[in-house]
């Protein structure tokens, strides 16, 4: 089997880096995928919180890099789903002991088993940035309708591109429609216009993310949240499916260019 | 936020302008006050082949997917104008 490394990342901080790689890494095993979650934040676990497997780690990914354990020995499964594995990042270390080839090294020997395996990576552009796009086939980058998020998301986007890693694929998330409709939050056609990338998906602002955040339990799992439906069509998307974008902007005949425009935009 | 004339612009629209210039600065590694060097310069190496109407000469950067283009219009003084000086 060869799988894909799909990294998540963003630049700025906070803007939903550990909850997509949660989700999309959840919603691709509901489908049946191997899938293995790696946190690559080391310093700043949270994957595992949000994931809701924080008591069950013993090693991590410096562990597996240092070899004080087997790579199998650091992959807490998750007992909800058939093949859903993470991979812990180590808290009380810094992102100096892990280099890129390391995990370039980490990711093939996970390719070999699994479908899918998804970085979550640290916000900014240093060596945790570095490390988590190395091993990568794809790169999701993962912005915020908001000034600060997507000039950080066009100088990752340029960085992508320049580690020859391109080209990246973006979800927009935190998306509230009703300010997007008053002309007061940027648009999805915006944000691309500006960023000149394709769109993998958009996830709306959603209070379901926090609930289920508070009990570890991925809103991917919740049928009725939006959110959670959000996460699943991406996760469709990036297998493969094509799954059209729901309407949140509530723009009659916004979805119609939208389609058009991830056409034309190529792939 | 109301603008001088007291027309409301919607705060998304003042996002995107705005972002449009950071995102070109950004990418071309150009601080925004250079565009004005850059300009005087052009027009000193252009004026000395041929007469330029310096008042009107532009040169702006645009954007074209994400690559940048350095786009300069400069008109030309008309033989009619150089012959009444
Ligand atoms: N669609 C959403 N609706 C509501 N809240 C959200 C949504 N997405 C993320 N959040 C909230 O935003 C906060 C930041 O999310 P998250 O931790 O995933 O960001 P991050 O990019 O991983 O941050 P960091 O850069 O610190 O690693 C969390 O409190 C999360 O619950
Ligand atoms: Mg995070």
């Amino acid at each position: 089997m060869s799988g894909k490394v799909i990294t998540i990342t963003s630049g700025k901080g906070g803007v939903g880096k550990t909850t997509a790689a949660a989700n999309i890494g959840a919603a691709l095993a509901m489908q049946g995928y191997k899938v293995t979650c790696i946190d690559a934040d080391i310093g700043l676990r949270n994957l595992d919180v949000i994931l809701g497997l924080e008591n069950r780690i013993v090693y991590d990914l410096v562990d597996i890099i240092e070899g004080r354990c087997r790579l199998r020995q650091a992959m807490i499964r998750d007992k909800r789903l058939p093949e859903l594995y993470l991979i812990p990042a180590a808290q009380t270390r810094d992102k100096s002991a892990v280099s890129p080839s390391d995990m370039a090294r980490l990711g093939d020997e996970l390719k070999a088993e699994m479908d899918y395996v998804i970085v979550d990576s640290p916000a900014g552009i240093e060596r945790g940035f570095r490390n988590a796009i190395a091993p990568a086939d794809q790169v999701v980058i993962i912005t915020n309708p908001e000034v600060s998020a997507v000039r950080d998301a066009d100088r990752i986007i340029g960085l992508v591109e320049a580690e020859e890693k391109g080209p990246a694929t973006l979800i927009i998330n935190r998306i509230n429609a009703q300010m997007v409709q008053r002309g007061e939050m940027l648009g999805a056609e915006d944000i691309l216009e500006l960023l000149a990338v394709d769109l993998i998906g958009m996830v709306p602002e959603d209070s379901n993310v926090i609930v289920s955040s508070n009990r570890g339990m991925p809103v991917a799992f919740d049928d009725k949240s939006k959110a959670g439906e959000a996460f699943r069509n991406i996760a469709k998307r990036l297998a493969g499916e094509e799954v059209p974008f729901m309407d949140l902007d509530a723009t009659p005949g916004l979805m119609d260019r939208l389609s058009r425009f991830m056409r034309s935009g190529g792939n | 936020m109301r603008s001088l004339f007291g027309r409301k612009e919607k705060s998304a629209s003042a996002a995107k302008e705005r972002l449009k210039l950071v995102l070109i600065h950004d990418r071309t590694d150009l601080p925004p006050g250079m565009m004005e060097d850059l300009r005087d310069e052009l027009i000193e190496v252009i004026s000395r082949h041929i007469d330029v109407d310096r008042e009107m000469v532009s040169i702006e950067i645009a954007q074209d997917g994400r690559n940048q283009r350095l786009v300069a219009d400069i008109p030309l003084q008309t033989p009619k104008r150089r012959r009444s000086r």
